[in-house]
């Protein structure tokens, strides 16, 4: 897959150095973050000193124990934070829609159709509801949830409703994909299908997504990168490159490659967590 | 896949649990039976103690009163019933108009709700014969009071529902630049819908407890058309049946109202809302 050798130029064992992120070539990057943090109104420092950049169809993982302000960083990207030190810098243009957001609950509004709940960032942008029938349509395809148009979310089981709200950061074709912890409310078996799934998705559209995560297997499964964060104040403490080329399936789920690079990435958030 | 699709079923009584078939049994028949025990034990107490009718007329009595005097009763239902929802549909869209304002406004909230908190907390029966004395037309008189009382549970239901809006959602209509118009009418109102039912269930009783209370207060001044004035007039006159017949038809009144509200409630709800859909067993 060469439109994915983004950001890993670098191989081996993860960096130590203070500033592990910021130093590293990255081929037409989409966004940097340099000497990020925010403080919130209570006085509570969130985050600090973030310098990472992510290049374009990159799908980059924060990992963290929780509070460690992973979804700050998120929303700070999603533009609904203000950094309150340093910079975000975007490297292309982003206009609204260009950015699909995807929460840790699925998000949906009860009292609207699977449909409407889809169509909704286009109903935000003032498209009427007959000129974008074919992109919902297309979006709820993609999920595999093109039957179910007309059902209301709580007909729906909780992998379903996840997908729906995939769908909807779909629907407007973003550049960029935020995902909040998407798949942590669900079972074993729906996350890993979900997790095929996007995959095969990431590598037809080809967006840039950065996924938050708790969980290490999950971390290393997707990733072509890891950002390892450690919390009070939020930073991140290390970085490791996931080099097992696309596309990837349940074999490397059982392959020492994938247990390899779990140790890895456990030692390190170990470290991160001051242990 | 595990998909629950039987969110409507016609059969279903309004807003209710779902109902086997022995359980409909019960929701029917059971306060029918009760109902009927209690009217046949008043009409056998009246019979064998031989309770003369102007201390307590029997049950059979006051249905024959209800019908002889139905010519004078149903235009008093009716004015009564007007009264009720005019208030109604003032207590509504004042009610649901100020709590959009609070929503938008913090300072008009902050200023405002003491003030609908002191109407709410005084008695109507207190301030309704001041209100007649400083209000000329009866009429505009008996809907003040009658709304006093039915706009407090829609303002600060429609409120506490505009105010609930998952914040998630929030963010995500953020991020697409929703205006603030757009985050009202496809978030906020939505949200605030089942709240709004709920202050309209409670409202529209309130609204008849209004203005019956009212047309009391305006009937001792000898003047009233309404089912209250009738219960007056009975009483003046000792004709204790009719003042039943009409006490009857008040009841009566009051649980159209509430049943019609929860239909509707059950109706724009049953799709989404857990209060209202029903779940397979």
């Amino acid at each position: 897959m060469s439109t994915h050798t983004i950001g890993i130029a670098t191989a081996g064992r993860p960096r130590r150095d203070p500033e592990p992120a910021a130093r590293q070539p990255v081929s037409e990057p989409l966004f940097e973050l340099r000497g990020v943090g925010k403080t919130f109104g209570s006085g509570t420092v969130a985050l600090e000193g973030l310098d990472f950049a992510v290049g374009r169809h990159a799908f980059v993982s924060l990992l963290g124990p929780s509070g460690c302000g992973k979804s700050t960083v998120l929303r700070l990207i999603a533009g609904l934070l203000r950094p309150s030190r340093g910079r975000l810098i975007w490297h292309r243009r982003i206009a609204r829609g260009d950015i699909g957001f995807v929460f840790q609950e699925p998000t949906l509004m009860p009292w609207a159709s699977v449909f409407d709940n889809v169509r909704l960032p286009l109903k935000l942008q003032g498209r009427p509801r007959r000129e974008v029938r074919e992109e919902v349509e297309r979006a709820l395809s993609m999920v595999g949830l093109e039957d179910f148009a007309g059902a209301y979310p709580r007909e729906l089981s909780g992998g379903m409703k996840m997908r729906v709200s995939i769908a909807r950061a779909l629907v407007t074709r973003p550049e960029l994909l935020l995902m909040d912890e998407p798949f942590a409310a669900l079972d074993e078996i729906t996350r890993f299908k979900l997790n095929n799934e996007l995959l095969n998705l990431w590598a037809r559209e080809s967006w840039t997504v950065v996924f938050v995560t708790h969980s290490v297997y999950e971390s290393v499964y997707l990733s072509e990168r890891i950002l390892v964060m450690a919390s009070r104040p939020g930073r991140i403490t290390g970085e490791i490159p996931i080099e097992v080329p696309y596309p990837r399936d349940e074999a490397f789920r059982l392959s020492s490659r994938y247990t390899a690079a779990c140790r890895r990435v456990s030692d390190e958030l170990r470290r991160a967590m001051g242990e | 896949m595990a998909v629950a699709f039987d969110s409507e079923n016609p059969d279903l009584p309004p807003a209710g649990p779902p109902a086997g078939r022995a359980e409909l049994l019960v929701r029917i028949f059971g306060p029918l039976l009760l109902l009927g025990s209690i009217v046949g034990g008043w009409e056998f107490l009246v019979r064998i103690n031989e309770i003369p009718p102007y201390i307590l007329p029997g049950p059979g009595l006051v249905v024959e009163s209800l019908l002889d005097n139905w010519h004078s009763l149903y235009p008093s239902l009716l004015v009564t019933l007007r009264i009720t929802f005019l208030a109604l549909a003032v207590a509504v869209v004042g009610g649901v108009g100020l709590a959009i304002l609070f929503s938008l406004s913090r300072w008009v909230e902050l200023s405002l709700f003491p003030l609908a908190v002191v109407l709410q907390v005084t008695p109507v029966v207190a301030i309704a014969p001041l209100i007649l004395i400083y209000v000329d037309n009866i009429t505009l008189a008996l809907l003040i009071c009658a709304w006093i009382v039915a706009f407090f549970p829609i303002l600060s239901n429609t409120s506490m529902g505009l105010a609930s809006a998952d914040h998630n959602l929030r963010d995500l209509f953020e991020l697409y630049g929703a205006s603030r118009w757009q985050q009202l009418l496809h978030l906020r109102l939505p949200s605030a819908l089942p709240y709004f039912l709920g202050g309209l269930r409670i409202a529209g009783g309130l609204a008849l407890i209004g203005a019956i209370v009212a047309e009391f207060a305006a009937g001792t001044g000898g003047t009233g058309s309404g089912l209250a004035f009738r219960i007056l007039e009975a009483g003046w006159r000792l004709e204790i049946p009719r003042m039943f017949a009409a006490l009857l038809l008040i009841s009566f009144a009051g649980i159209l109202i509430f049943l019609a509200f929860t239909a509707l409630q059950h109706l724009l709800l049953r799709r989404w809302h857990a209060s209202a859909a029903s779940r397979e067993r």
